[in-house]
């Protein structure tokens, strides 16, 4: 009989801070810029150089711990984690090991069906490392440290995670926590969330841990599934022939769809921690710790709650709305603005999102203002706008945020509801299609469908197209 | 006493520092190294029972700075430093195969 195994699967997940400025100077944390431009002597590790603690990372940093229940060191301190890379000019990263800021915590995710509780072990904050560039051609390599001293906090869960879905639904949550909070975009092309992969199997229902691997280089949700899918594929296959797993760093290439482990740089991990003499500790007051934890706000899980609750939306609707914090901030803005809530919902969920995926844009990106989506709803409600109409004016809304009232009168889009005018055209397009009417007398109904579309090309798609459709009927 | 260093430990250390080091650099640095753990000993001889930890001399903490860009583009200067440079960049021996 096949034995039956179990993955066990634990994440170190780097989340890059919303900070105006590097961890420990004065340097921008804007990405993209020419590369050496956001750099001086203290993230480029010149000796004499001195650090010092931007007040923001703390606050972000204890934010999302308290957001994951976490508990916090309200003493804390940083320490050197010595390693030898070009990426890194001080020759250590400064992150913390004995006094990380959070620890012991937890959030709930929801896969399969299933609640459950994944554990956080900590929350430590830290410095990227700078970015190398690799010349094919040439043996050498370049060296950009824009994102040196770019401040990160790694979360590190518990290995209380099974399958993929779990872990894609802990980092699902992480995100939001991270984007409610306001501590970071967690964009992952952009690489500020990563996550590292720990797996290990074991045979169902053994309570010790098999040996695990760690699997570094994921950037994406999809990719991050399919390399869980792949090692416990192949640590099965290895425990099916007797093999022992190997406990190493592993780099998955998601073109390959396999995993090879990482050049052993001839040593054993010794980092040889050792607290950083540069900057003082940390000492966080109750006060302190209780304005964070009070300006914290609604998180996603509460909200959905809420809107189904108080909205009555169902429970698609609001896990679409609250998964992102601008779309969720827009849907209650333009609501309070006297819309009804289904309607703003369907707006957001259904012509939004397609914009967005069509721009290959995030919602953050989201130029329209609440009143202007208020007011194009209310042309809707009201028969000014037929529903065509009303996708157009959105468009040139999601483009520009025009104004929809100032729009349709401009462009003179407003729905026709003159009978007269409206009857002159349809007596016209019933005249030109004598067949056509021929053949709705003589029971074929599809063909109103074609007079309405005429009516509606005739007025320039200003018609109300249920009016047009009456008035077709009753003259025939 | 300390543990005697040992080649081996040396070897390691080497590797960790990214040092190769001769026959007589070896030999010099067991006899420093020996000397340093030999001095810590002394410190152990201390009865440190009851006293914490301490992992900054002054009596300083939460030193901060806000979060506001101070420094601008100082490209040129920081390349200044580097020994070799290209495109903006700093140039180092190649890091992967």
């Amino acid at each position: 009989m096949a034995r039956e195994y179990e993955t066990v699967i634990g994440l170190e997940v780097h989340v890059e801070l919303a900070t105006k400025t590097k961890i420990f100077c004065g340097c921008s944390t804007e990405f993209g810029g020419e590369p050496n431009t956001h750099t001086c002597p203290v993230c480029t590790g010149m000796p004499g150089s001195l650090p010092v603690l931007n007040k923001k990372v703390v606050e972000y940093a204890m934010a999302v711990g308290l957001a994951a229940n976490c508990r916090i060191h309200q003493y804390c301190k940083f320490d050197r984690k010595n390693y030898f890379y070009p990426d890194n000019p001080q020759n250590y990263q400064i992150s913390q090991l004995y006094l990380p800021i959070c620890h012991d915590g937890w959030i709930e995710i929801e896969a399969g069906g299933e609640k459950k509780k994944v554990r956080i072990h900590e929350i430590h904050m830290e410095e990227d490392a700078g970015k190398l560039i690799h010349d094919d051609w040439e043996d050498c390599s370049l060296v950009d440290y824009n994102r040196s001293g770019v401040p990160l906090i790694e979360i590190v869960s518990e290995p209380d995670m099974r399958s993929a879905e779990e872990v894609i639904a802990y980092l699902e949550q992480l995100r939001m926590i991270a984007q409610y909070v306001g501590a970071s975009d967690c964009k992952l092309q952009e690489g500020s969330m990563r996550a590292d992969v720990n797996l290990s199997v074991r045979e169902k229902g053994s309570d010790t841990f098999g040996t695990r691997t760690e699997m570094k280089n994921l950037n994406s949700f999809k990719a991050i599934a399919r390399a869980i899918e792949g090692e416990q594929a192949r640590q099965i296959d290895l425990l099916e022939e007797g093999r022992p797993v190997i406990q190493e760093t592993r780099r998955w290439d998601d073109n390959k769809g396999e995993s090879y482990p990482m050049r052993s740089k001839e040593d054993a991990q010794d980092y040889r921690y050792f607290p950083d003499p540069d900057l003082p500790p940390v000492e966080i007051s109750d006060a302190w710790m209780e304005e964070i934890r009070s300006s914290l706000p609604e998180l996603q899980p509460a909200k959905k709650a809420r809107y189904m609750e108080e909205f009555q939306l169902p429970a698609y609707d609001a896990s679409i709305l609250t998964e992102s914090k601008k779309l969720a901030d827009l849907f209650e803005e333009t609501v309070a603005l006297g819309a009804r809530p289904k309607k703003v919902s369907n707006w957001l969920m259904v012509e939004t999102l397609r914009l967005l995926k069509e721009n290959s844009m995030e919602p953050e990106q989201i130029r329209f203002t609440p009143e202007n989506l208020k007011k194009l709803i209310a042309l809707t409600e009201d028969g000014s706008v037929n529903s065509s109409v009303a996708k157009e004016v959105f468009e040139q809304m999601f483009r520009d945020n025009v104004d929809p009232e100032a729009y349709v009168e401009e462009h003179g889009l407003k729905t026709v509801n003159d009978a007269g005018a409206l009857e002159a055209v349809v007596k016209k397009v019933l005249e030109n299609n004598p067949k056509v009417v021929e053949e709705y007398r003589g029971g074929k109904e599809k063909v109103l469908g074609f007079l309405v579309g005429q009516v509606m090309k005739e007025m320039k798609g200003k018609a109300n197209p249920a009016m047009a459709g009456e008035l077709l009927k009753k003259l025939m | 006493m300390a543990e005697k260093i040992t080649d081996e430990t040396i070897d390691y250390v080497g590797i960790l520092a990214k040092l190769k080091l001769s026959p007589s650099e070896r030999e010099d640095a067991k006899a420093d190294m020996q000397k340093m753990l030999d001095y810590i000993d002394k410190l152990n001889e201390l009865d440190t029972s009851g006293i914490e930890p301490m992992s900054h001399v002054f009596p300083v903490k939460n030193v901060f700075r806000e979060d506001v860009v101070t420094n601008g583009d100082a490209r040129e200067q920081m390349l200044a430093n580097a020994p070799e440079q290209r495109d903006g960049q700093y140039q180092v021996p190649k890091t992967v195969e």
